[in-house]
């Protein structure tokens, strides 16, 4: 299943839900801000929400800067 | 003959006043381009820094990062900067998912969509201030000293206005020095000069004249010693303002003796 994570086409084996995904991806799920088809989701929704083809998730986190 | 004291009389001043929030410190600092993250927290501590802006950005899931939350003590503001953006909708998509990640509503706005000068772009930002300081976000735009445009940003609903000094990371101090004096001429919301600021001594030249507020970032982060700088800063931003305070009288030309016309020891 093809999905788009952060401006990148990815291949996932299989329908995942977010949290899933999340825990693939990231080093630390806990930092990270997840924007899936332009809409935030916050972290108490991620077991529920079920991972579609296309979709478009945008993981991101705070660093610093100035 | 009596005693006099020699107890310091106390500085009356009013802390700076941002959406209702009181600081101390009027010397704000950029969380950028450091080392290593514990300089972060040791300069923040050395400065008594109360207010740092931070990023956001994509999860690198090939380098894992350390959480630059964890080096910020938590009674500092968190002030979310929108780097990034290239026009309004990029900037109040970054500071909704900011919300969103827990780090306040606090929102520095930066709209820069040329990466040669970094220099705002000014209409993007008074639209995303008016839809962001709509929707309850404390916004403080980042801009070109422009009157007419700080006027809007202030109707649109900008807590601050932050005027450019120079160019970001120049180290060039107040190349805008009387543009954005024209700004704490006329404008009522607090200015907190922005960008280009390499030396503390530029910081306190910018307190001095009245600006309300500085932040600096790349020459406190790629100092050799960054807590030491941060300091240097911190204090400079008081000491200006203090000058400020205090209405120091204009400059004189040429020239006005410091000592008395009268008795001198030897004949004239």
């Amino acid at each position: 299943m093809k999905i788009i994570v952060n401006g990148q086409t990815k291949d996932f084996s299989s329908a995942k839900n977010l949290k899933t995904l999340i825990e693939e991806f990231c080093a630390n799920p806990h930092q990270v801000i997840v924007e899936l088809n332009g809409q935030v989701i916050k972290n108490d929704r991620w077991a529920n929400q079920v991972i579609k083809e296309n979709d478009s998730l945008e993981l991101v986190t705070i660093v610093g800067g100035g | 003959m009596d005693q006099i004291s020699t107890t310091p009389q106390q500085i009356q001043d009013t802390p700076l006043t941002i959406a209702g929030k009181k600081f101390r410190n009027r010397f704000f600092l950029g969380t950028g381009k450091f080392k290593n993250k514990a300089d972060v927290t040791e300069s923040i501590v050395a400065a008594q820094v109360e207010i740092v802006t931070v990023a956001l950005r994509r999860i690198d899931s090939e380098h894992h990062e350390e959480n630059i939350l964890e080096y910020i003590p938590k009674h500092v503001t968190l002030l979310v900067n929108t780097s990034g953006a290239r026009n309004a909708q990029e900037a109040v998509r970054i500071a909704r998912l900011a919300q969103a990640s827990g780090c306040g509503n606090w929102v520095k706005i930066e709209v820069i969509n040329d990466s040669k000068y970094l220099l705002p772009d000014n209409q993007e930002t008074i639209k995303a201030t008016e839809i962001l300081a709509a929707e309850g976000f404390v916004v403080l735009p980042y801009m070109f000293p422009d009157l007419y445009v700080a006027r809007q940003l202030v109707k649109a609903g900008a807590a601050t206005v932050m005027p450019l000094g120079s160019l970001i990371g120049s180290h060039q101090g107040l190349k805008a020095k009387e543009f954005i004096k024209i700004l704490i001429d006329e404008i009522d919301v607090p200015i907190v000069v922005d960008a280009g600021i390499g030396r503390p001594s530029q910081a306190a030249e910018a307190m001095e004249m009245g600006a309300d507020a500085v932040l600096a970032n790349t020459a406190v982060a790629t100092a050799q010693n960054p807590a030491v700088a941060a300091q240097a800063f911190s204090l400079a931003v008081a000491a200006g303002r203090l000058a400020y305070l205090s209405k120091l009288p204009q400059k004189q030309s040429p020239a006005s003796a410091s000592s008395p016309l009268t008795g001198f020891l030897f004949e004239r």
